[in-house]
């Protein structure tokens, strides 16, 4: 069964300088979902790791990409979705596509540049990464923290 | 989005005083205003980041680069005035393990002229 969401796509040029620009927009639309301080803070964190890794292989390969970033709000949770090559994409479609991460064990100590995954990691409760025309890296954060049982009962005020 | 980067020496320690957001964009501004500053044998550096209200693996990665440059000089950073997130920045990727890090709260130093 699929949950409603509303779906917000933003699409920056590959530049650096709209890094904060999408970084402020996910933290209003977070904010919008009643998401805590710290959350949110951990979320733009997250996020703009993400598209700081697209900006920068698209300054590599010397391109004039665009960053998409596709932010689905649900009831209890947000899903983000940052994609390095222009197209927009079809936000179910590359969802079902995209596997898990698992490459943690690379050494990540003193090495410049070499964070931002691990952050992403940590900062969110999901992680997805997926590689074919591009990078996609799909992530998720939990209102209230970690993914609550099903079966619990949830406290509606 | 600014970064605002002003050195001033006080007691032989060079004190970097850092304003702003820490990102892909003004990372680079960042390690620029702190190769200003000539490394010498020795050097004593403070970076007090009291007034840095976001930042992220990119800032990290400058503060990592000039770290091990110092060192290698034989001198010594220390960084200062974190606040609770960005201190816990530094303990989830280890690094408050290998670098010289405060909080806000335990205001040692007496450097601070603090207006409450």
């Amino acid at each position: 069964m699929m949950q409603p969401y509303d779906y917000v796509e933003i699409r920056v040029p590959a530049k650096a300088q709209y890094v904060g620009v999408a970084r402020l927009t996910i933290s209003g639309l977070a904010s919008r979902l009643g998401f805590t301080y710290d959350d949110i803070e951990d979320m733009k964190i997250a996020s703009s790791e993400a598209i700081t890794n697209a900006v920068q292989h698209a300054y590599k390969d010397d391109e004039e990409g665009e960053v998409v970033v596709g932010c689905a709000l649900y009831e209890d949770r947000m899903e983000i979705m940052v994609a390095d090559h222009g197209q927009s994409f079809d936000f179910e479609e590359t969802k079902k596509n995209v596997g898990p991460y698992h490459d943690h064990e690379e050494g990540m100590f003193l090495r410049e540049g070499g964070l931002g995954l691990y952050l992403i990691e940590t900062l969110m409760d999901e992680i997805k990464i997926h590689h074919d025309e591009g990078v996609t890296v799909f992530m998720t954060k939990y209102l209230g923290g970690e993914q609550v049982e099903k079966d619990v009962e949830t406290v509606s005020s | 989005m600014n970064l605002q980067v002003d050195l001033r020496e006080e007691n032989s320690v060079q004190h970097f005083k850092v304003v702003g957001e820490i990102d892909a964009f003004t990372a680079p501004v960042l390690r620029e205003k702190l190769s200003e500053l000539t490394v010498q044998q020795g050097v004593k550096v403070e970076i007090d980041l009291s007034d840095v209200e976001y930042m992220d693996s990119t800032g990290l990665g400058v503060f990592v680069g000039y770290f091990k440059q110092v060192k290698e000089s034989g001198g010594h950073v220390k960084i200062t005035g974190l606040s609770p997130r960005l201190k816990r920045l530094f303990d989830i990727t280890g690094l408050d393990e290998v670098m010289d890090i405060e909080g806000h709260q335990e205001d040692k130093g007496g450097f601070n002229d603090a207006t409450v």
